[in-house]
């Protein structure tokens, strides 16, 4: 192992704070905003690059944050499930997840929601083909993905004018 | 999951990028999507002491084209070159953009990091072996083209030197009557195909005057099934040739066993591919457009 490794000064805002930090260099992404910035909404499913758990957006896009290191999200603008409500209102995904049951245990639930946001926000009216493959990299092992297609769906519908 | 410590660098240019490759030595890394790279640094299988990050030097993504050539900058991601023009014309390109892993994995894996990583499940090498491609390889003594064939040298081996970085992807556009198709089968998106086939035709009416066939998955490279695009070229695509096609191919294959099948199953399901690949291709040479996706189980 290298000795003496040198801490990285990051900055970055998320849910649009700004924060400043000094990170070890292998700090993966959601262990930064877990462990230091206390954002446990965003979770850490299989750690291999599979489940989409840990999924945030980083400038808009749809990230996997155990495959990043927090280094690597200096200066960016990162959105994670905490980001999603304004003035104490849900987003209309999170309104849509919960009216359709479009969750049953919880634990994927806060990825799929920024897939989905990804989706929505450059697709206004996307086939089941498209919400299909925008959520292919999330894995949920309760719902059976139905009700998970439901939500996205009314929540495109209520978001369009929004 | 944690990887064991390294040092974290920063390169300014790509040409700075190999001078500090130079200097550190075997042990360092570069990190470009890191979807690859990063699992197995946390699985542990990969350890460097450095790791050199590209993402900060600006102007590296890009897809531009000019003189017939398409050129990729080295870390241009997959779902940029998704949403491109040119694979809207080359739908070859699309195909493997489109289909590799899952929309994050694709926000961030580059196709500099793909071809250079050489992984014989990965998708690029395939497909880009069945156009003319040139990888521009970069290091502290100047610039090189390397034809594709000639980079990719072994499994997770390239014609890279340990101070050479990918510094562009020369991919020639095909002329005109060309179709291709690249159709890979898999257990679900974010895990690597079990199989895949990457077949590029040009017609002429309805005679294949050339066809580059590429197998996927089944070999330590990607495997050119020459056999197969010799029972193609210079024929009519019916139902006989094809057949043909497939078989040599299937006798290209030279599959390993491991969890996703017993290389027999492999061997198979590979000339399957072929088939439907030389068929969408074949559509598509005529002009039409054809919707393709990747098989799952």
């Amino acid at each position: 192992m290298p000795d003496s490794i040198e801490n990285i000064s990051i900055q970055l805002k998320v849910n649009g704070k700004s924060y400043s930090r000094i990170v070890e260099p292998r700090k993966l992404l959601v262990e930064f905003l877990r462990e230091d910035l206390d954002l446990t909404g965003t979770h850490v499913g299989c750690d291999t690059t599979y489940c989409g758990a840990c999924t945030v957006l980083m400038n808009g896009k749809a990230v996997k944050s155990c495959t990043m290191f927090a280094v690597q999200a200096d200066g960016a603008d990162i959105l994670t499930v905490e980001g999603l409500e304004k003035n104490a209102e849900l987003h209309p995904i999170q309104k849509a997840f919960g009216d359709c049951y479009g969750l049953q245990c919880g634990y994927c639930t806060p990825g799929l929601m920024l897939s989905a946001l990804q989706l929505l926000s450059q697709n206004q009216q996307p086939s089941e083909k498209e919400m299909r493959k925008a959520i292919a990299g999330n894995t949920c092992r309760c719902t059976g993905y139905q009700n998970i297609l439901k939500a996205i769906q009314v929540a495109a519908q209520n978001m369009k004018g929004a | 999951m944690y990887p064991r410590a390294f040092h974290y660098h920063r390169a300014n240019s790509l040409k700075e990028a190999a001078a500090m490759l130079a200097d550190l030595g075997d042990d360092a890394k570069l990190l470009a999507g890191g979807q690859s790279l990063i699992p197995l640094m946390k699985l542990r299988f990969a350890s460097p002491a450095h790791l050199l990050d590209l993402n900060f030097i600006f102007g590296t993504s890009y897809i531009k084209e000019d003189e017939g050539n398409i050129r990729f900058g080295p870390l241009t991601r997959h779902a940029e070159i998704e949403a491109s023009a040119a694979a809207g014309k080359v739908p070859i390109l699309h195909d493997c953009a489109a289909g590799i892993a899952d929309v994050q994995v694709r926000n961030r894996g580059t196709i500099g990091g793909s071809l250079a990583e050489a992984d014989p499940s990965g998708d690029w090498a395939t497909v880009l072996s069945t156009l003319s491609t040139e990888v521009r390889c970069l290091g502290t003594s100047g610039e090189r083209a390397v034809n594709l064939a000639e980079f990719i040298k072994d499994a997770y081996t390239t014609a890279l030197a340990h101070d050479e970085l990918v510094s562009e992807v020369v991919v020639k556009l095909p002329p005109k009557e060309s179709g291709g198709a690249y159709l890979a089968f898999k257990r679900s998106a974010p895990v690597y195909p079990t199989a895949s086939a990457a077949v590029q035709l040009t017609m002429d009416g309805d005679v294949c005057r050339d066809a580059a066939i590429a197998l996927g998955c089944v070999g330590l490279t990607p495997i050119r099934a020459k056999h197969a695009e010799a029972a193609l070229r210079g024929q009519a695509i019916t139902e006989k040739t094809v057949v043909r096609a497939m078989e040599a191919a299937r006798n290209a294959a030279d599959p390993q066993p491991d969890m996703r099948g017993s290389a027999d199953y492999k061997r198979t399901l590979v000339g399957a591919l072929v088939k439907r690949a030389i068929q969408i291709a074949a559509r598509r040479a005529r002009g039409e457009q054809v919707e393709l996706s990747h098989i799952y189980s």
